[in-house]
């Protein structure tokens, strides 16, 4: 214990809560409103990510939270200003890490509204974001249930959760050649097409997912441990989620129906049949059954993506925009020296084509100019409503890139949910928001 | 020398010298004309396209028909606004649509009230504000620092952008907390990047940034980098000066 001019410091390092136990008591006894501040994070294994949280405590009840965000702040909006507009997928993927996919479609939509080719784009690259994406959500699902899980102490939700996990990431791995930050979909299209034996991985992946995610769910769906500590807890109803601006999961938790997928849609996603998941509890375990709907609606849209991209395809069909002052190379190889632009692709730029070769010099080190203005565009990440906010002065460079991400709304909640309620319940709260850290601080 | 010295010469010897500091002088007095042997002092460009001058474009504005539903926003609001007795044109000072998005410039000094009534009227009805981002013009003298907020109504399915400028000299924006709460942290995001105040707003302190940071890292005049680093007085060096090899 110390005395420090803001009160009596404790440092509690392990089997030493008895002291802060008694002294507490003693307060209560003397009958001072002194009360309990406790520092929680950022490196604290149930904050998910480096989130601190100062909690002023009267008893077990939290009566006032103060989440703490910024310690994973890495600049970079202020970054993207200084590469081409192509370069800045490669920094945007790295923003949301468990939503790489989501990142990247925003600023690229962005990006080609801005340029005004929306409508250019080929349907097959499209048909290939919206297959990376909702195997994304998965993947980001999830990892939302089973960190959740382990935070509340179920270890195994989180050993299924991640053993899922792993076999979407194999995925990504086969098709955009990296398991995190991807840099797959670029301005004009995707980078590359799949791979030869993707369609059979899928199809792999599409028959197993259903009897797995119910071995998930029966661990927890009825658990009565679980119930308790989710039901009626972090409850956030609909007015208060319209004023905290919450989106995505919560908001479906609290019984409104929106999804930009379904109500502006992007990418094509007007085609597929798929249903809103909604639960009428605002609480977490709501919260829980809204992500494990959404998992089975991604692997429905998955399945008919699979078979668009497996139907016989048309001789020109290709996955980058046609336009080659904007398209980057898309057609990608693997050679000795690792993954690079096809021997067809050189061939054609270095003995057949000189324009094809000044095209390709000026996108590699000028990059393209996009018409002066601004534009918004967004998309539904696992977490909500996720907006890339880009202005263009005419040049190579963004003037400036903001991205509306969902997490750092979202986390806003976490004082309307908890205060009022039990330390405990902090835990299960900030899970059911599932912010991403890297998203909040950008 | 061999020579033995002459009594007369050496003063002639020194009018000679003499002769010679002083043409040496003059032609030190001249204009220098070129300097170097080597390489070029102008721009290099032999194409004459250096020469190009581009003007900056006017503002843009954008006059009726909007299309689309903009009109009708515009016309709700003009009406949502006369009952608290202010004019559209006194609030918007200009209207741009471009990109099929529909963006409302708004004045600093009527956006509570617009942003009221963009919420609580039933024929607008934005319930839904998805935070504030900052823009740095820093060659738009007098509205340098551009708030920029983006609306959804969930009721229409419309989507609105409303934009509002500072002069760098008075950086002050009135703030929507009381409207939006949700603005709360990206008010004190837009403080923190652009040194934006936003008047009223509950607690306007940094989020990302240490709380003792100086500067205001996206501000176009502020770095890439280049900022010393408290870990050991670590610097990183911009990334003009990275990678040397020297």
């Amino acid at each position: 214990m110390t005395s420090t001019t803001e009160g009596r410091v404790y440092n509690v390092g392990g089997q030493d809560w008895d002291e802060v136990i008694a002294a507490a008591d003693d307060l209560r006894d003397e009958g001072s409103d002194e009360r309990l501040i406790v520092n929680m994070g950022p490196q604290h294994p149930s904050t998910h990510g480096v989130l601190r949280l100062v909690l002023t405590l009267d008893g077990e009840t939290v009566t006032e939270i103060r989440p703490v965000i910024g310690y994973l702040h890495t600049g970079i909006e202020k970054n993207m200003e200084f590469r081409t507009w192509t370069q800045g997928v490669t920094f945007c993927t790295r923003m949301d890490y468990l939503s790489p996919l989501f990142n990247e479609t925003a600023y690229c939509l962005a990006v080609e509204k801005l340029l005004g080719i929306t409508d250019q784009v080929p349907v097959r690259a499209s048909v290939l974001r919206v297959l990376m994406m909702e195997l994304n959500r998965i993947s980001s699902h999830l990892m939302a249930v089973g960190t959740f899980g382990m935070e509340l102490g179920a270890t195994t939700v989180f050993l299924y959760g991640l053993r899922e996990r792993e076999k979407v990431l194999d995925l990504f791995e086969l098709i955009s050649g990296l398991r995190m930050n991807h840099a797959y979909i670029r301005p004009g299209g995707v980078a590359q097409d799949l791979p030869p034996g993707a369609i059979e991985k899928l199809r792999d992946f599409l028959a197993i997912m259903p009897g797995q995610l119910d071995e998930l769910r029966k661990l927890l769906d009825v658990n009565p441990i679980y119930l308790r500590r989710t039901r009626d807890v972090a409850y956030l109803d609909l007015a208060g989620c319209m004023s905290l601006g919450i989106t995505g999961p919560i908001l479906r938790s609290a019984g409104l129906p929106w999804d930009l997928r379904k109500s502006q849609p992007y990418c094509g996603y007007e085609t597929y049949d798929f249903d809103i998941c909604t639960q009428d509890g605002a609480d977490v375990y709501a919260r829980y059954l809204v992500r494990m709907d959404e998992i089975d609606q991604s692997l429905r849209i998955i399945e008919q993506c699979t078979d668009r991209l497996a139907a016989k395809r048309p001789v020109h069909d290709p996955v980058m925009i046609g336009n080659a002052k904007i398209g980057w190379p898309a057609q990608l190889a693997v050679g000795p020296d690792g993954m690079g632009n096809s021997a067809d692709h050189i061939a054609h730029i270095m003995s057949q084509s000189m324009e094809a070769l000044i095209h390709h010099f000026k996108l590699v080190t000028e990059g393209f100019r996009v018409p002066a203005g601004q534009v918004y565009a967004s998309v539904e990440s696992p977490r909500g409503e996720l907006g890339c906010h880009a202005v263009s002065d005419g040049g190579t460079r963004p003037h400036r890139v903001h991205f509306r991400d969902p997490s750092f709304t979202n986390l806003q909640s976490v004082s309307a949910m908890c205060e009022g309620g039990l330390v405990a319940d902090v835990i299960a709260a900030v899970a059911s928001i599932d912010p991403v850290m890297g998203g909040v601080d950008r | 020398m061999t020579q033995p010295p002459n009594p007369g010469s050496a003063s002639s010897d020194e009018q000679e010298e003499d002769a010679g500091a002083q043409a040496g002088e003059e032609r030190l007095s001249e204009p220098v004309v070129r300097t170097g042997m080597f390489g070029t002092h102008t721009t290099g460009d032999t194409s004459g396209y250096g020469g190009l001058m581009v003007r900056q474009q006017p503002l843009p504005s954008s006059a009726r028909p909007y299309g689309s539903y903009f009109d009708e926003v515009a016309d709700a609001l003009g009406s949502a606004l006369e009952a608290s007795g202010l004019n559209f044109g006194t609030a918007v000072e200009r209207v741009v649509v471009a990109n099929g998005e529909l963006t409302l410039h708004v004045r600093r000094d009527y956006l509570v009230e617009v942003c009221r009534r963009l919420r609580d009227d039933p024929h607008l009805a934005f319930q839904l504000c998805l935070g504030v981002g900052g823009v740095h013009y820093p060659k738009f003298a007098g509205s340098e620092l551009h708030a920029v907020y983006h609306l959804l109504s969930i009721t229409h399915n419309r989507r609105l952008r409303l934009e509002v400028s500072a002069p760098d000299a008075d950086p002050h924006i009135p703030s929507v907390t009381a409207v939006y709460p949700t603005c709360d942290w990206h008010e004190r995001e837009t403080w923190d990047f652009f040194g934006i105040i936003f008047d009223g707003h509950p607690a306007l302190t940094r989020i990302e940034m240490p709380d003792d940071w100086k500067g205001h890292p996206q501000r176009k005049d502020y770095p890439l980098g280049g900022i010393p680093v408290e870990y050991r007085g670590a610097t990183v060096p911009p990334p003009d000066e990275r990678r040397s090899y020297e």
